[in-house]
């Protein structure tokens, strides 16, 4: 676009070296973190003077850690199981009634997305407390549902309107139910894009951290809560270890999720 | 229409309907009925009656104003740092060819899927007294002392910065893009310089990607928890953490529930503001197409 000023070198030169700098400010924070989960020392020096696995080992050592692990593992798959077939259906109803209907449904689905998180933590908490809910896995999963909903839904609604409706309505013509019509020609053909939202919601609910802070307790700790505590209180080098394994599984699913949808 | 045909039609559409209703009944029940309860809670006393008394007490607090202010000088600190980097990157991305801004887009799309918390400890370890950042800072020379970084507003808004930089880019990078190359060629050689081009030509014609990126940066910002709870080190309290702080210390559910509202209100009028400022913008496009 600026290719009709190549007299302003020094401009353009500024401006490319301005944005590197910014560009190393987004990376740093993540980069940063790698090196030190390796460090052999307690005290976050850089770069390492000795390297080891130590908090690796006291990472997958410690049954704490792993007990929350495991909740936001469970939780992940629960609330992709539970938010992609929701998001399907609502989706493909949207798709097919259009117009105003289809407009309203979709403001309110994506509610939850331009709500602040801290503003569901603390509605979701106080009616999760009238119901003695609070601190149970059930609590923090309806929050992380309603979060991946509007997830899932932007990645399939774009596909379902590439979708070509005449093969449903064939099938239907020669006897298909619903059900099979859903099942046999919608989600075989849909099968990326789905994959791609599972994963979204999955990564939705791993990475949410007001509503577990909020409703999340004891045993059902998620793993970003226990983050979170540990954060506040000193800086443990365990956590860069975490952190790097997951920016590591962030990378590849996103790479996945990115290559598939090229392809 | 055939009254069998448009019964069966009816049909359908009730069918359709009723394929939403899962997602409806899940977003109704975990998200908009817990936002009624909390206006319901807000008029509660502890003792479980009806009063105004939560209302009074809140918006007669100083730490509720004070909390007020914290919160817009965050948002509104955090929009302009977005703007001040953001702007020349999302230039330069638009500018660059196609291949090397994909490839660039990479370094904005990792933090943007990278877990808050770990970019919140990424933060904290380069931030410290003797993190990396000072220790660059006082082995260069620049400062003699180490400069106090983190657990207070400039850390926090650095983490904002990063957290939204990300959000507010894409917008604008978009809108950048898909400006006529030619429109920067004809201004070229009717003489405009490179900085009358960019004033006229391309920041009026990226201005509704910089209003998305700029209300994305405020729906966020208004409610963020968790970078001022560990960047701030307690003495920076934004309407999010007074919340937490009046739900988890004092167990005082109506005072928090009006905070929320508060929070809510804040939100609705940024929202209207916006959409003011997009309906200014398409009429003032309107006026130029007439002219």
């Amino acid at each position: 676009m600026l290719d009709a000023y190549p007299e302003n070198r020094l401009a353009l030169a500024l401006l490319w070296a301005f944005s590197a700098l910014v560009l190393a400010f987004l990376i740093l924070p993540t980069i940063v973190v790698v090196p030190l989960s390796f460090s052999a020392s307690d005290l976050l020096e850089f770069p390492p003077r000795a390297y080891s696995l130590r908090w690796y080992e006291n990472f997958f050592g410690s049954a704490t850690w792993m007990a929350a692990l495991r909740t936001s593992i469970t939780l992940g798959t629960l609330t992709a199981l539970i938010a992609v077939p929701s998001a399907l259906l609502a989706c493909i109803s949207m798709n097919r009634l259009g117009g105003k209907t289809a407009v309203t449904l979709q403001g309110i689905l994506l509610t939850p997305s331009v709500t602040p998180g801290i503003l569901l933590a603390i509605g979701l908490f106080i009616v999760l407390a009238v119901q003695h809910l609070v601190g149970t896995l059930f609590g923090v999963l309806v929050g992380h549902v309603v979060l991946a909903i509007p997830v899932a839904c932007i990645v399939l609604l774009p596909a379902l309107a590439r979708f070509d409706w005449n093969q449903v309505q064939a099938a239907r013509s020669l006897g298909a139910s619903w059900a099979r019509a859903i099942g046999g020609i919608i989600v075989p053909q849909l099968r990326i894009s789905l994959l791609s939202a599972i994963l979204m919601a999955f990564l939705t609910s791993l990475d949410e951290s007001v509503i577990s802070i909020f409703v999340a307790s004891g045993q059902n700790s998620t793993l970003p809560k226990l983050m979170f505590l540990s954060l506040r209180d000193q800086i443990d080098p365990t956590i860069a270890a975490i952190s790097t394994l997951w920016t590591a599984i962030v990378v590849i699913v996103v790479l996945f999720v990115t290559l598939r949808q090229k392809s | 229409m055939d009254p069998a045909l448009a019964a069966d039609a009816r049909r359908e559409r009730r069918f359709f309907l009723s394929l939403s209703l899962p997602a409806l009944v899940i977003v109704g029940s975990a998200a908009i009925l817990p936002i009624l309860w909390i206006v319901r809670q807000s008029f509660l006393t502890t003792a479980g009656e009806y009063s105004v008394g939560n209302y009074e007490k809140v918006l007669s607090s100083g730490l509720t104003w004070s909390a007020l202010l914290t919160t817009l000088e965050l948002s509104i600190g955090t929009l302009a740092v977005c703007m001040l980097l953001g702007l020349p990157l999302a230039l330069a991305l638009a500018s660059a060819r196609p291949r090397v801004a994909n490839l660039l887009m990479a370094f904005i799309m990792l933090p943007l899927w990278t877990s808050i918390l770990v970019r919140t400890y990424g933060w904290l370890v380069l931030l410290r007294r003797d993190g990396l950042v000072n220790a660059v800072l006082t082995g260069s020379g620049l400062t003699t002392e180490p400069l106090p970084l983190v657990y207070n507003f400039t850390g926090t808004l650095i983490g904002m910065v990063h957290y939204m930089l990300p959000l507010f880019v894409l917008p604008v990078y978009a809108a950048m893009r898909d400006i006529d190359p030619n429109l920067t060629r004809a201004a070229a050689s009717m003489g405009a310089g490179l900085g009358l081009a960019i004033r006229t030509v391309i920041l009026p014609l990226s201005a509704g990607g910089i209003v998305s990126g700029s209300m994305i940066v405020f729906i966020y910002t208004l409610g963020f928890f968790i970078t001022p709870a560990v960047l701030g080190g307690g003495k920076v309290n934004p309407i999010s953490i007074r919340i937490e702080r009046t739900l988890s210390t004092f167990q005082d559910w109506g005072a928090a529930s009006v905070l929320g509202l508060l929070l809510l209100v804040l939100l609705a009028l940024v929202g209207v503001t916006f959409w003011a400022a997009r309906l200014l913008l398409t009429q003032n496009k309107l006026g130029v197409a007439h002219a």
